[in-house]
Parts: C-alpha cells; structure tokens; sequence
C-alpha cells in the first residue's frame, strides 16, 4: 500500500509544481471568458491579479475603465467564478493600494513595476504603446500568455 | 414518435434563433414606428454627440474596412454584413453591443430609429 501511494504522490506534487517553475500566464480554457473578455483587449491573465481585485472589478462592469462592459448576470457570475479559480498565488505579490484596497490595473501592481523597471517613461509615451496595458504593443504572444522576456521586444 | 417532435421542436426552435442583418433592420423599423434613413444613419455613425467618440472612432467611416478600438488598440473586424458575414446574426450579441457603445459615445442608449437608422446604412455598403 505505502509503495503505491507514495510514488503517485510523487508525480501529485511534481505536477503542482510544474505551473509555478515555468512562471506560465497561459490562459487556462473558457469560452465565456474568451467571449467576453478578450473583445475590447487581449484576454489578461487571470493570475497576475488576486481574487479580491477580481471580484471589485466583475462588480463594476458597467464603469470598466471608462467603458460599459456590462454583461447578463449569468455571465458575469460564471467569469467571477472563473477569475477566482485562477487569480493569483503568491508570486503575484501585493495587489493592493496604499489603503489597502484591491488594485483593478495589473499595470499598477508592484510585480508588474518591478518586470518593466528598464522601461523609461519616454518609451510608455510613445504612440506604437499608448498605454502600458497595451501588453501586445511589446509581447507579441501576449493573447496566448506568453510574456517571456526573450519574446518582449521594444517598438519605435 | 416522440423522439420526432423533440427532433422537429429542436430544429424549429434553431431555426427561431438564427437570425440575419435584414431582420435586425425590419425589428428596429418596428419598434421605431417608422422607416429608416441610410443617410441620417451615416450622419449618426461619423457624428460625435457631445462625448469623446463617435461609432467611426472604432469601426471607422467606412465600416467595410477593420477598425480599431481607440482607446486599447485593439483591431475590430469590419462591422458592414456585406464585409464580415458573422456581424447581425445573434440578438443577444447585437443588443449587447448597441447598449455598451451607445452608453460610450452617447451616454445614453439609442433610441430604435437611430438603431434603425444605423442598420440601414450599414446594409447599403458594398
Ligand atoms: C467594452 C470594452 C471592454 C470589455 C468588454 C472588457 N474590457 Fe477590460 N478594459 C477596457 C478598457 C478600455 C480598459 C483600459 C485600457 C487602458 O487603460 O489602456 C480595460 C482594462 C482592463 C484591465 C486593466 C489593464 C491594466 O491596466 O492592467 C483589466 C484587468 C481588464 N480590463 C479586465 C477585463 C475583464 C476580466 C473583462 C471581461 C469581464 C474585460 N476586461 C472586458 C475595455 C473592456
Ligand atoms: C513598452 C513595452 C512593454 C509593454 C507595453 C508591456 N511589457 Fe511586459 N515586458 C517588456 C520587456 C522589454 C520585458 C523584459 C524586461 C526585462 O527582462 O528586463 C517585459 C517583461 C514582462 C514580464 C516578465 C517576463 C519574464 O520572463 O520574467 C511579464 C510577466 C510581463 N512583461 C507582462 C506584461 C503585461 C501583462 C503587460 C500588459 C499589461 C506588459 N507586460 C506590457 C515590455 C513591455
Ligand atoms: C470605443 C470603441 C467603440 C465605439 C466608440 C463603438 N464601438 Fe461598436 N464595437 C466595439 C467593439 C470592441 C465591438 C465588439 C468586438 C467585435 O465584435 O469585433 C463592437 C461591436 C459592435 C456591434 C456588434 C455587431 C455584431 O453583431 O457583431 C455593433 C452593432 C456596434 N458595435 C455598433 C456600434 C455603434 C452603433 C456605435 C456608435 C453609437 C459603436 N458601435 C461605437 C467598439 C466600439
């Protein structure tokens, strides 16, 4: 019995282990989620906000950012779910505020300054960029979730 | 039998749903009261109202073409039927999008005879 368990729970723990090595932001599957999400912008990846900052931003869709993305209650409870399940772990880091309130931008989170720290404030500027939430300005594969820094490049 | 009537209610009910551009247009004309005008259609769509954007803003002039979302960047697939075979075939999707857009560009929705309108335009571009 125990030499069953415990080469299974071997490959449990490799298999846990896996998705934080890689440092993956690949989008897990959802169709509501691609659908709805991923229209006005590339599908961001649910792991790099936690689920409180999630959950403040499906409760305010009608004010997304200056835009009305409102959707039917059975949609939006189904994507809240879903962010949730997905949000962030540990290396996402400190999503919140000053205040102490869940940040909505992942561009304003600390991990987020700390992967861009070379990027000067003249380069954010720049018409080709526009906003630094305009990840597929410098990553290519951004829609797909790959953010690996030999894939980043900088645009005129 | 009965599998034959679940079978044929299925289909009807798939037939019901499907919809096309031109429905949209004799919908909006409905519940307007009145027959639309391609040209005040076109007026609206190029016209800002007040607000930051006007409808071409994001799916340009001439909707035959992309557009791009002027804020994100992001390209949008024509929005004309004659140009993009998927646009004006699911209620849901086309309501949800009037309402969205309209609050952005108008602040406020849009009555059915600017919906009305809009359509007829959009239907009139080869
Ligand atoms: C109607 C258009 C629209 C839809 C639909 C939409 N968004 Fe957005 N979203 C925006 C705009 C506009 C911004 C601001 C972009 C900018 O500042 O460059 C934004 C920004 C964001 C940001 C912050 C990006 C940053 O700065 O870090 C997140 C996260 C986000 N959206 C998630 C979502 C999620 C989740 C959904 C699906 C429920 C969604 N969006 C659907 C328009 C939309
Ligand atoms: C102005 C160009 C630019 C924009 C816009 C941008 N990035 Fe980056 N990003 C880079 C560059 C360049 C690097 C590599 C930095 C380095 O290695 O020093 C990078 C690195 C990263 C990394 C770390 C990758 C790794 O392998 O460690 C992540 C994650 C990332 N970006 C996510 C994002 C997300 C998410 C967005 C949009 C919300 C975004 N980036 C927008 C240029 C950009
Ligand atoms: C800020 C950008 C923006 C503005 C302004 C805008 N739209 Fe859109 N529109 C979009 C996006 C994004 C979509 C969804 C993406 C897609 O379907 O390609 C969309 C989709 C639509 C659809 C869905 C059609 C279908 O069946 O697929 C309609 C209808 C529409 N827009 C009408 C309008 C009208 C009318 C206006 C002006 C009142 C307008 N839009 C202004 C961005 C915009």
């Amino acid at each position: 019995m125990k030499r069953i368990i415990a080469p299974s729970l071997f490959a449990l723990l490799a298999a846990l282990a896996l998705p934080a090595q890689a440092d993956s932001y690949r989008l897990p599957k959802n169709a509501v989620f691609e659908e709805e999400c991923s229209s006005c912008h590339i599908a961001f990846p649910p792991q790099m906000l936690h689920a409180d900052s999630w959950r403040a931003m499906m409760g305010d869709l009608s004010r997304h950012f200056g835009s009305d993305a409102s959707i039917d209650e059975k949609h939006r409870v189904a994507i809240t779910d879903f962010l949730v399940a997905n949000a962030g772990g540990r290396k996402t880091g400190d999503t919140r505020d000053a205040q102490g309130k869940p940040l909505l931008r992942i561009t304003e989170t600390a991990r987020f300054a700390k992967k861009h720290r070379e990027i000067s404030a003249a380069t954010w500027k720049r018409p080709s960029i526009k906003s630094p939430a305009n990840c597929a300005a410098c990553h290519p594969l951004a829609a797909a979730g790959e953010y690996s820094d030999h894939s980043a490049v900088s645009p005129k | 039998m009965r599998h034959i009537l679940i079978i044929a209610a299925a289909l009807f009910a798939a037939d019901v749903q499907a919809e096309t551009p031109r429905d949209f247009l004799t919908r909006f004309e409905k519940e307007a009261g009145a027959v639309a005008s391609a040209e005040r259609g076109a007026r609206f769509f190029t016209t800002k109202q007040g607000g930051e954007w006007s409808c071409a803003s994001c799916h340009t002039e001439r909707p035959m073409q992309a557009g791009r979302h002027a804020k994100t960047g992001k390209a949008i697939t024509p929005l004309a039927p004659a140009a993009n075979a998927e646009r004006f075939t699911d209620a849901a999707k086309v309501d949800k999008w009037f309402r969205r857009n309209c609050n952005d560009t108008l602040n406020r929705l849009c009555s059915a005879q600017e919906k009305a309108d809009v359509m007829a335009w959009l239907l009139a571009l080869k």
